[in-house]
């Protein structure tokens, strides 16, 4: 690697910032740019959903490093001016405000961008998703003299806006059209918990409901009809139903994508000097069939100090297990490993004494465990799926047993 | 305000003024103290805060919570009595002048 090497990070959030900090750490001596969208430098989003809202975390407590720390290390930080093209061929990049950015390797780190519904008055003031720090600000400020919110989707992001917004005094709603919240990657057990604690904590929620419209009053959003024709009266309105990775760059210089830029186990995307991580790659992953695109801390964080280690040394597939977690009402839910296509789920421990773990089985294998309260069963299972151990639901269910204890043994005598 | 001083495993040190109420790991993160990666932010979720708490001060320092302890588990480095995880230090007036250890590695 020469010194003249010049890497260009499109993208200034959790991956491309890590991607930096793991690049100098790392020992890198090329020219690092980091260009993104955004006006601030990189910062934090998993707050803004939580703390942020209620205060208990202030604008200070989102950026990732103090103010000298790109200086130090550095890194070019071009903020406020998105790429707008990419030229593989020439290696150049071109922002809005007219910079030309030449590279020789590049990393796309451009994240998702949440999705909004096409259904009548989604553009209403007072409609709004939330990614960014000024979307935060924006919903914290509308929350701020308790009013009323209606949260449409019952995902991870909505039910924390959900738990904060109780949190700080306003009347909440959140409605989801499954059965179940955070059905698309927990089980019924761990969804069942969560809507039991919203409804306690005085939650409306309404399960299997679509939205038909938003309704407004004096062109503000004023609440929603729901597809039975019941309506919710509510002055905010936030959509958190999934997000879409940001991809239209990359697709134009020729890039594959599909729902995510396509990267093999390296994280490369069709020439070794390019590269995608964070939540708009779509990568092969160990614990699942076919490739996956995750949205996650530890996925872009994980895959940023990879290819770190990849410019600086020599590629490898990219392996790490896949954790996550979610807090609302005081409660956390951690989660290892990937559920998807599970066929059969033990429990160990007792929702009752609000401190359990589900335990998912796909093809007689442990593939994810989410734990709630319960960090040593959670710090258990990213070992055991790393080491492909799979207890039986009998060793799970009984308590007397320590798991990292069991996987100790059973790698000992594997 | 309080002192904090920051050892690296290499001997390098800083020492810095850390508010109270402020934890062990943002006084690092927000003077670029390098040493400590703290992926989740503070909440106890990813145990790459890992620090070891100068024997000096071990008896002023409240003893780690449940989750901290279980999560202390996951570090990469040894793990030490004196382990800790900075993000659930937080400064008060008594931790002033507090030492720690930053350990080889956190990933
Ligand atoms: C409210 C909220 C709460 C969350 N809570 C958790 C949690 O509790 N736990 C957890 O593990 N994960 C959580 N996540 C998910 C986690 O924050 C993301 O997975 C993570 O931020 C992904 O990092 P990324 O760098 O891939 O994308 P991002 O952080 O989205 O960064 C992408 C950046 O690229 C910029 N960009 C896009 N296109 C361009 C362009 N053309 N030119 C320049 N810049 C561009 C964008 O503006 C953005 O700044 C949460 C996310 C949100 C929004
Ligand atoms: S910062 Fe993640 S555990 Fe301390």
């Amino acid at each position: 690697m020469a010194a003249a090497d010049r890497l260009l990070v499109i993208g200034g959030g959790q991956a491309g910032y890590q991607t930096c900090a793991s690049l100098r750490a790392e020992g890198y001596e090329g020219a690092i740019i980091l260009a993104s969208e955004e006006p601030e430098p990189p910062y934090q989003r998993p707050p803004l959903s939580k703390g942020y809202l209620t205060g208990e975390q202030g604008p200070d407590d989102l950026p990732f490093r103090g103010n000298t720390f790109y200086e130090d290390q550095r890194i070019d930080l071009r903020l406020g001016d998105p790429v707008m093209a990419l030229d593989l061929r020439a290696k150049r990049a071109t922002t809005k405000a007219g910079h030309g950015l030449d590279f020789d390797r590049l990393v796309l780190a451009t994240g998702a961008s949440p999705k909004l519904p096409p259904i009548e008055g989604h553009d209403l003031d007072g409609v709004m998703t939330l990614r960014t720090h000024a979307d935060a600000q924006d919903l914290k400020a509308r929350l701020a003299d308790g009013g009323s919110l209606a949260v449409i989707g019952g995902g991870f992001i909505g039910l924390e806006v959900a738990a904060a917004a109780v949190k700080l005094g306003c009347k909440v709603s959140v409605i989801e059209m499954q059965d179940r919240v955070m059905g698309r990657v927990t089980a019924p057990v761990v969804g069942q918990y969560f809507q039991d604690l919203h409804a306690r904590m005085g939650v409306d929620l309404r399960l299997q409901s679509g939205v038909a419209r938003i309704l407004s009053s004096d062109g503000r959003a004023a609440g929603l009809e729901l597809s039975d024709g019941s309506r919710i009266k509510a002055s905010v309105i936030v959509v958190g139903i999934g997000v879409t990775p940001c991809e239209a760059l990359a697709a134009a210089a020729g890039l594959d994508c599909q729902d995510g830029i396509l990267v093999d186990a390296t994280l490369t995307a069709g020439h070794p000097e390019v590269f995608a991580i964070g939540d708009c790659a779509r990568f092969p992953s160990p614990y699942a069939e076919g490739r996956v695109r995750l949205e996650s801390v530890q996925n872009a964080a994980d895959q940023a100090k990879a290819i770190a280690r990849a410019v600086v040394g020599t590629p490898e597939d990219y392996t790490a297990v896949p954790w996550f977690w979610t807090q609302q009402f005081g409660k956390r839910l951690q989660m290892a490993g990937l559920s998807q296509g599970y066929d059969a789920v033990a429990v160990r421990g007792s929702l009752e004494a609000d401190k359990f773990s589900a335990f998912y089985y796909r093809g007689g294998r442990l593939a994810a465990v989410d734990s709630l309260d319960s960090p040593a069963d959670h710090i258990a299972a990213r070992m055991m799926i790393a080491e492909g151990l799979t207890p039986s639901p009998e060793i799970v269910g009984d308590q007397s047993i320590r798991l990292k204890d069991w996987a100790k043994t059973a790698l000992e005598t594997a | 305000m309080p002192k904090v001083t920051y050892r690296a495993a290499d001997g390098g040190e800083r020492t810095l003024d850390v508010a109270v109420g402020l934890s062990v790991m943002e006084g690092a993160m927000r003077n670029d103290v390098e040493g400590i990666v703290a992926e989740c932010g503070g909440s106890c979720m990813c145990a790459t805060c890992h620090v070891y708490v100068d024997d000096t001060f071990a008896e002023r320092m409240p003893s780690p919570s449940e989750e901290e302890s279980e999560m202390l588990e996951e570090v990469i480095a040894e793990r030490r009595p004196n382990s800790r995880l900075s993000c659930q230090l937080l400064i008060t007036p008594e931790l002033d002048g507090l030492l720690v250890h930053l350990p080889e590695r956190q990933t």
